[in-house]
């Protein structure tokens, strides 16, 4: 993966970048000896990894400010970080650049359930905002896989998703507000405890724009009161098309699962085995979610039990307990650990229409064929996220660019069949070089023009999102 | 300027030498004195996938042929888009590209969510003349910058929509409504506002996914609405009743065009005034109501969204001081408009952005100028 050569001019004026910096900032805020910086030198996508210049981990978003305000002076490049859980490498590092840390920001500002808000500062992690309103049976919706380590900050800057989307939406759907610090150390207040926030709408170019705007150290959140009950039904058929098929019935018939998870036979056999989870040798797998009282949840059960016998299914699992739920949910959440044992593996995430899934299904195994790696897939069915998983040797020369070339064919792929190269993990040092393959350059050009408007500089998480070639000319002004 | 295709529109754009207004069905009263760019000949359904829970539309489309369509499937647009010629006397047909453009969105916003929540993708046309696209046609995708929610409500001051799509929903198959008496309402202020804001967000705060929740201090009820399988809404019915008897006798009203209705501030359509749009915290809302001194008032979105009736020329900003939100004039005559502002003002850095922006997207300044600010 190609990344921009660091400015000899930045890492010579380190000290003076330090000298300042400790002026804003207590000393163990403050990380730069090598032999600490290194634990920030990759996120989840462990493949690139390049230790920063230097680290920060301020507690207030005032320091935030101050760091910014000074990171903005020097001329340094920023780079965000939540808890570095990207899987699209959202949070890599250059080697001249500062690392900006939100972990310390960890607070619960606020929780109003007469307005159903809560607002936390932005370190929080996705579960533990979930974990402040329990205690009223409340909850906050999107649910990355994710969902123990990585923070708010991250969930903002990526607009992650995850399996109850179909239902309650990502995270920009459930986002009011935030306070943000600008790169040159402004701190704007957007949104707020209300639905609509006034003006254009800035909180929805802000959310998912990958940490390239602004360093968002609170956030507003909408939470939901939980559901009466939960209950799943795993349907197995013989065929990929035929599951494709009865997704699309169910949707239709007017019934909104709140998970509907598609699983192949790879995965299927991957996951039993890690789990033994009774799962049935089958070549497609669906778990779908419902919810509601015991009685309604019967009833849409029993109707979409209905839909999926007329495709004649190999398998019908109604769970009846909390037990039998937990049974057959256990091998879908440790599908992405399963497959870590057969091997490495590199997973995907373009979205797809619905339609497209039997074409898009049969194109990926002629695929997994020609290059000869195996691919797993496990996804979310109802709105047509797709994550394949291909299967590499990390330790064998040449496997990891045979891997890359692989994914990135499935990727087009995606874009052909009326999808996307990312539905929820963002493009960042991943799909960058895709991005043309799915805008053309003035779609392109649109987009970077919002970020000249919020980071005339291009200081914040450089050589991210767009193609090197696309922003060279601004990154070099 | 009525373009019919959007090559046609874009090299109008590319041509232009000076500002241009731009209308679709011109039923949301905002066009301005300069010369229309009219899109309503800008039509058709280019995708509607119901399996898919998608549609793509020429954004001159109509909005009732992109509801006509929706309905022969069952389906339909969950944001219950909010129809404007009730409340100003316009006529014309709203068009699908103007409901984007506006952000129009009704009481289901509350659990649904908003316009902006169901595009997926858009196509417009800049100000140099550029078509751009972003976002695309499926419902998760974070592939670079979201252009798609920054479109939507910025009320064609970044660019002319060629092409929108949209997220839809099946509609339910029964709906019911539980009207609670909240008593003594002669006025919509005191303790009247704060019990029946308290009755809204006791519904919104169950688990019984409430899909409106408005409140008419004229008829002194709270309405709320629950919507899908019939057995669902009996039972949900049921226990929602007896969660929310402690506010008030509860009835069920027929009455078919109850939502319609609170969408459209049917009650203000007929009565003179200016009539203002106010989005707040929705505890703050008897306070906020108290301020504005207003002739009448209607609640929605729980108490989020306050309809205010007042007398013409009014500053309602004003009487509101600083609080957590906006306010909106929607209706008024153009001297007010002029003086006031259609849209809230917004802090100084927030409108430097915004400035900056339309700036970027329409160098020159040919869109709908001085609407936003």
């Amino acid at each position: 993966m190609e990344m921009p050569e660091p400015d000899p001019k930045i890492l010579e004026r380190k000290p003076q970048l330090l000298a300042r910096l400790s002026t804003v900032l207590p000393e163990d805020a403050l990380i730069h000896e090598i032999s600490e910086t290194r634990a920030y030198e990759c996120d989840a996508l462990t493949a690139y990894r390049c230790p920063p210049m230097v680290a920060v981990l301020p507690a207030s978003t005032q320091e935030v400010s101050d760091v910014l305000r000074i990171c903005h002076e020097e001329g340094v490049p920023v780079v965000p970080r939540g808890s570095g859980t990207s899987l699209a490498g959202g949070a890599l590092p250059t080697e001249d650049c500062v690392i900006l840390g939100v972990a310390r920001m960890n607070d619960v500002l606020e929780t109003d359930y007469d307005n159903r808000i809560i607002r936390v500062q932005s370190g929080r992690t996705n579960l533990s905002v979930s974990g402040a309103v329990e205690e009223r049976d409340f909850f906050y919706a999107p649910d990355p896989s994710s969902q123990l380590a990585c923070a708010i900050a991250g969930n903002v800057a990526m607009n992650s998703g995850g399996a109850h989307c179909l239902k309650y939406g990502v995270t920009t759907n459930n986002l009011l507000g935030v306070t943000m610090v600008m790169m040159d150390g402004t701190v704007v207040e957007i949104g707020g405890a209300h639905l609509d926030a006034g003006g254009l709408d800035l909180l929805g170019v802000i959310c998912g724009s990958e940490g390239q705007l602004g360093v968002v150290t609170e956030a507003t959140l909408r939470i939901l009161r939980k559901p009466e009950g939960a209950r799943p039904v795993l349907i197995g058929f013989d065929d990929n098309a035929v599951a494709g098929q009865c997704v699309s019935d169910i949707i239709k018939s007017g019934i909104l699962p709140v998970a509907i998870e598609f699983m192949d036979r790879l995965c299927i056999e991957a996951c039993e085995n890690f789990a033994h989870a009774g799962y049935p040798k089958c070549e497609a797998l669906l778990i779908v979610e419902v919810e509601g009282s015991e009685a309604e949840i019967d009833s849409q059960l029993g109707k979409i039990i209905e839909i999926a016998k007329r495709h004649n299914p190999v398998e019908l699992r109604e769970s009846g307990s909390a037990e039998e739920s937990a049974k057959i949910w256990l091998g879908r959440k440790s599908a992405f650990g399963a497959m870590g044992q057969l091997n490495d593996y590199m997973c995907l995430d373009g979205t797809i229409p619905v339609s497209e899934l039997p074409l898009v299904l049969r194109r990926i195994g002629e695929l997994s064929k020609d290059y000869g790696l195996p691919v797993g897939n496990v996804f979310h069915a109802g709105d047509g996220n797709m994550h394949p998983l291909i299967l590499f040797d990390a330790n064998k020369p040449g496997d990891l660019e045979k891997c890359e070339a692989f994914g990135a064919d499935i990727l087009r792929l995606c874009v052909d069949a009326g999808g996307c190269l990312t539905g929820e993990h963002g493009v960042g040092i991943e799909k960058r070089d895709l991005m043309l393959h799915q805008y053309n350059p003035d779609d392109l050009e649109a987009q970077m023009a919002v970020k000249d408007v919020f980071d005339p500089k291009w200081l914040l998480n450089p050589a991210k999102v767009f193609p090197l070639g696309s922003s060279a000319a601004r990154r070099s002004a | 300027m009525t373009p019919e295709t959007e090559t046609e529109l874009a090299q109008i754009v590319a041509g232009l030498s000076g500002p241009v207004s731009i209308v679709g069905g011109g039923t949301r009263g905002v066009a301005g004195s300069a010369p229309a760019l009219d899109i309503s000949r800008l039509t058709g359904i280019h995708l509607y996938e119901p399996g898919a829970l998608t549609l793509v539309a020429a954004a001159g489309t109509p909005l009732a042929e992109v509801e006509a369509a929706l309905d022969a499937e069952g389906q339909r647009l969950a944001f219950e888009p909010m129809d404007h010629r009730v409340l100003l006397g316009t006529s014309g047909a709203p068009t699908i590209g103007g409901v984007v453009a506006a952000n129009v969105s009704g009481p289901r916003r509350v659990q649904a969510g908003a316009c902006r929540d169901f595009l997926l993708g858009v196509r417009f046309v800049d100000g140099g003349g550029a078509v751009i696209k972003n976002g695309g046609r499926v419902m998760k995708n974070v592939t670079g910058y979201d252009l798609v929610k920054l479109m939507a409500g910025s009320w064609g001051t970044l660019g002319v929509l060629s092409e929108v799509s949209l997220k839809v929903l099946p509609k339910p198959e029964a709906t019911q409504t539980l009207a609670i008496a909240v008593p003594d309402a002669e006025r919509a202020v005191g303790p009247d506002a704060e019990r029946a804001v308290g009755a809204m967000s006791d519904a919104l705060g169950s688990p019984f996914e409430v899909s409106g929740a408005a409140y008419d201090p004229e008829r002194g009820q709270v309405f709320a609405r629950l919507e899908g399988f019939a057995d669902s809404v009996a039972y949900r019915s049921a226990r929602l009743s007896e969660r929310l008897a402690r506010w008030g006798d509860i009835t069920r009203p027929e009455a078919p065009d109850l939502w319609s209705d609170i969408r459209d501030v049917r009650c203000f359509a007929d009565r003179a005034g200016d009539v203002w749009r106010i989005s707040c915290r929705p505890s703050d809302a008897p306070d906020l109501a108290q301020k504005a001194g207003a002739d009448a008032l209607l609640f929605d979105w729980g108490g989020d969204l306050i309809w205010a009736l007042m007398a013409e020329g009014s500053d309602l900003r004003a009487r509101l001081g600083g609080f957590d939100g906006h306010a909106t004039l929607i209706r008024s005559d153009q001297e007010t408009r002029a003086q006031l502002g259609m849209f809230h003002p917004q802090p100084a850095p927030l409108a430097a952005i915004q400035q900056a922006l339309r700036t970027r997207f329409d160098p020159q300044g040919r869109f709908n100028p001085g609407l936003m600010g």
